[in-house]
């Protein structure tokens, strides 16, 4: 365990943290409007991947240049999935809030093998491939765009929420509901955005990941987890949190291969998530 | 309160399994009412936990598996001689998922609603993945069931027929029924409710909330444990895949919550309708690696919940209401 | 001199930046009602989050029967008697009246034959007895608040803490409520009670604890309080001090 490694294992789970980051914000959007977890959220990340995919196999498109396609798609699914599932269940007890969810996760995961098999696909030959080196690290350039990109998307969610009137509108609706319906919100439309806002950041964490990582019907199952433990460790509701805590969620993965057991990382990542909310029930960074 | 004429219901329906195997002589039959029969007291065990007391564990395989394990280890200890019988594995399986389950539950019960749910979630996984890196008990590869003939009682293993195996697994869920009731009828099932239905308003009535969980998970996680003794025996193999997953927990749930989460009979109709079910689709549409039978249970899972969350035992009762 | 039940000493919560009990002091005797006004935020009920275990005191004492008691779980504290009502009532909704009460009278016996003869009785004793098999969350506002009391007796408490008691109750069954809390009252409970109502208030305390931004600026028998300048310059406004 040379410090080159350890260094560069900090770089990659810096990187890839970026990319948690991104997926969780649009959980804890969703968490925050109307106390549901979306239980489906990495089938909602497989389908973007999928759709990265299927441009790319089909039409020849990058995944780069797909990607506002894809983001459209994912909002459509997402303000979909509101409008046909969740505006139902909205006041149900928690347990069928967490079945809703949970079934269309088993749906999709389960529909798109049927489409697909179970065969790990993979983008060829994308925009953007290879490695840099910068100061002696070894850096993936499409890791490094992911990065970015997600960074920027965060960015664009953050300024989307804290400066826009929908987006100061998104956040009273998620701070009061009845208080924002009295002054004219319509909530259900608020409702129908954060759903297909939270998509629409899955559309391009998907979009991005599909540059690098393989494309199968289960891989949402181990991001989705990933998305949970970073909410949770962020704060359920707090946006600006994830950041961190997707963060902390890359580098714990990657320090807890390389100085544990590579097969136990996820196994780390979850102690440390159980051990953090033992501490802090609200997360690092929650207020409740 | 049972009437009469319900009481008359079930002791008919008891004679009726009693005598099923006795009628339906070939394996396939009976195979499948073993399979009700154990998701059913796997319902019910979890039901204790979820339905009564509130508790959502969408991580209850690891009590599953960990009577699984413990009682194959115990039976593939050849120098104990009669000491290794699957019936001690099953209490120890037992006696090892309550501890663990207290130790998970001390932290993990101070979270409540979703993040709880999530934690079991996270908490099934680690298992899992801790048991697929542990060799001792076969890692990723799994453990087989040593295979002692004759068949007999004290083996827990029988070849010949299933009979045995049916009478023994319809036990198990006469057992579980049995510990249910009497728990619903007394003062610990009426914390368990108080619990389910608002924590702090019990808290301020004297009930001692964080016990009670812990006991609640102590119930749960013992009798969840026999069942997977039991499936060690039924199968004969076991790995991490069939007896940890976090698609057994969801199973288990999906049980209780078609029939009717927190009533007695729920898990029994909620087996009784989608062991068959997993069957027909297993059949006609699963197998090919498809997983068009998953895709049925996607929808399935959806539609219970947006149509009637209190499962089928609602649907009853609503209708026995209006009637 | 007679020890008092319940002595609260120079007790303060803070909230972050907010306080919201500043030094309360004051005692309740065995048997005596206390009434706690306020205009709302003045902490009345973070004041009775204190006393039941849900919020731990940052500083100061709470001593019942001369035994500290900050910071002990709700349901410790419940069991060493003390009961409580809620501002927003909690009943168990999926449970039926009678079993309701139940809860509460399993705090002094593992029988359910007795919790039911005691919840029976609790039940009377407010009058809710016709409704024991409704489920709780049909009840109409006024039933809920009896059936709060009622699951609050069966623990046989000492001291019981109601927290408002007419509120959202029409007018016609006040008087009703209120006998009952006097009834209670002459059962030999201590009772502090929340309220809003002024002239419940004032005709059923022996002692009236005013409280106003986190602080006691006024303690004394009803006519004393209401008469304070700083109460009336509270509650109404500085144009009204006399």
């Amino acid at each position: 365990m040379t410090a080159e490694v350890l260094l560069q294992g900090i770089v990659s789970g810096l990187l890839m943290g970026l990319v948690y980051a991104l997926i969780a914000a649009g959980l804890s959007l969703i968490f925050g409007l109307m106390e549901i977890v979306n239980f489906a959220h990495g089938e909602f990340l497989m389908v973007a991947m999928f759709a990265s995919y299927w441009a790319w196999a089909l039409w020849r498109l990058d995944p780069l240049v797909s990607l506002p396609l894809t983001v459209c798609l994912l909002f459509i699914l997402g303000a979909a999935t509101y409008w046909g599932l969740i505006r139902w269940i909205l006041d149900a007890p928690m347990l069928a809030q967490i079945f809703a969810t949970f079934g269309l996760a088993v749906f999709l995961r389960s529909a798109a093998q049927a489409l697909w098999g179970v065969d790990f696909l993979v983008v060829k030959n994308p925009l953007v491939e290879g490695r840099i080196s910068l100061g002696g690290l070894f850096l993936g350039l499409p890791q490094l765009v992911a990065s970015a990109g997600a960074l920027l998307a965060f960015g664009a969610l953050h300024w989307f929420i804290s400066r826009t009137e929908t987006g100061l509108a998104l956040q009273a609706t998620a701070q009061d509901r009845q208080a924002a319906s009295l002054m004219g919100i319509d909530t259900q439309r608020m409702f129908a955005l954060g759903w297909g806002i939270g998509a629409a950041c899955l559309g391009v964490a998907g979009a991005l990941l599909s540059l690098f990582f393989y494309v199968f019907p289960e891989v949402g199952a181990t991001f989705s987890l990933l998305a949970y433990v970073a909410v949770a460790l962020g704060g359920f509701g707090n946006v600006p949190g994830t950041l961190a805590a997707g963060v902390v969620v890359g580098l714990v993965e990657v320090l807890g291969g390389l100085l544990i057991a590579p097969a136990l990382k996820y196994a780390v990542v979850f102690a440390i998530y159980l051990a953090v909310v033992l501490w802090r029930p609200q997360g690092l960074f929650g207020r409740f | 309160m049972p009437t009469a004429l319900d009481r008359a219901a079930a002791l008919a329906l008891l004679a009726a399994l009693l005598a099923f195997p006795l009628v339906f002589t070939l394996p396939y039959p009976r195979d499948v009412m073993i399979r009700i029969f154990l998701y059913a007291m796997l319902a019910t065990a979890w039901n204790v936990l979820a339905g009564y007391c509130g508790q959502i564990s969408l991580g209850h395989a690891v009590f599953f598996g960990t009577g699984a394990y413990a009682s194959t280890v115990l039976a593939k200890q050849d120098w104990l001689g009669v000491w290794a019988s699957p019936w001690l594995g099953m209490l120890l399986g037992a006696a090892l998922a309550v501890l663990l389950s207290q130790v998970i539950g001390y932290p993990v019960f101070r979270l409540r609603g979703h993040y709880f749910a999530i934690a079991t979630i996270a908490v099934g996984e680690i298992v899992q993945t801790l048991v697929i890196n542990w060799d001792g008990v076969g890692g990723a590869r799994g453990l087989f069931v040593p295979i002692k003939r004759p068949d007999s009682l004290i083996n827990l293993q029988f070849h010949e027929s299933k009979q045995t195996y049916y009478y023994i697994a319809l036990a198990l869920l006469l057992l579980a029924l049995a510990i249910n009731r009497w728990i619903v009828r007394s003062r610990t099932g009426y914390y368990f409710r108080a619990i389910r239905e608002d924590q702090d308003a019990a808290a301020a009535l004297g009930v001692p909330v964080a016990r009670y969980k812990q006991r609640a998970m102590a119930v749960s996680a013992g009798l969840t444990a026999a069942g997977g003794t039991f499936y060690a025996q039924y199968v004969f193999f076991i790995d991490p895949e069939s007896v940890l997953p976090l698609s057994l927990s969801i199973l288990i749930c999906l049980v209780a919550v078609l029939g009717g989460v927190g009533t007695l009979w729920g898990p029994l109709i909620g087996a009784a309708i989608l062991v068959p079910l997993g069957e027909v689709t297993r059949i006609h549409l699963g197998g090919t690696g498809k997983a068009l039978d998953l895709v049925v249970y996607g929808l399935l899972i959806m539609i219970i919940s947006v149509i009637q969350p209190g499962g089928i035992m609602a649907l009853f009762q609503r209708g026995l209401r209006r009637s | 001199m007679i020890a008092p039940l319940l002595d609260i000493q120079s007790v303060t919560k803070r909230f972050g930046g907010l306080v919201a009990n500043r030094e309360i002091s004051f005692q309740v005797a065995p048997g005596e009602l206390i009434g706690v006004i306020g205009p709302n935020g003045a902490g009345k009920s973070t004041l009775f989050d204190l006393l039941t275990g849900f919020q731990a005191p940052d500083e100061g004492r709470i001593l019942l029967d001369g035994e500290s008691i900050a910071g002990l779980s709700p349901d410790r504290i419940s069991r060493r008697g003390i009961g409580r009502t809620f501002q927003k009532l909690r009943p168990f909704g999926h449970m039926t009246v009678l079993e309701n009460v139940m809860v509460g009278a399993f705090q002094k016996t593992t029988s359910p034959r007795e919790a039911r003869e005691q919840a029976q009785r609790a039940l009377e004793s407010v009058g809710l007895a016709d409704r024991a098999q409704a489920h709780a969350r049909v009840l109409s506002t006024g039933q809920r608040k009896r059936l709060e009391m009622a699951r609050a007796l069966a623990t046989r408490p000492r001291l019981l803490l109601l927290d408002e008691v007419t509120g959202g109750v029409d007018q016609r069954s006040i008087p009703a409520l209120v006998e009952l809390v006097q009834r209670l009252h002459a059962d030999g409970t201590a009772l502090v009670v929340i309220e809003h109502n002024m002239r419940v208030i004032m005709g059923i305390s022996q002692r009236v604890v005013a409280l106003h931004l986190g602080e006691v600026i006024a303690v004394g028998p009803p006519s004393a309080v209401t008469g304070d300048p700083r109460v009336i310059e509270a509650y109404l406004g500085r144009a009204y001090a006399p």
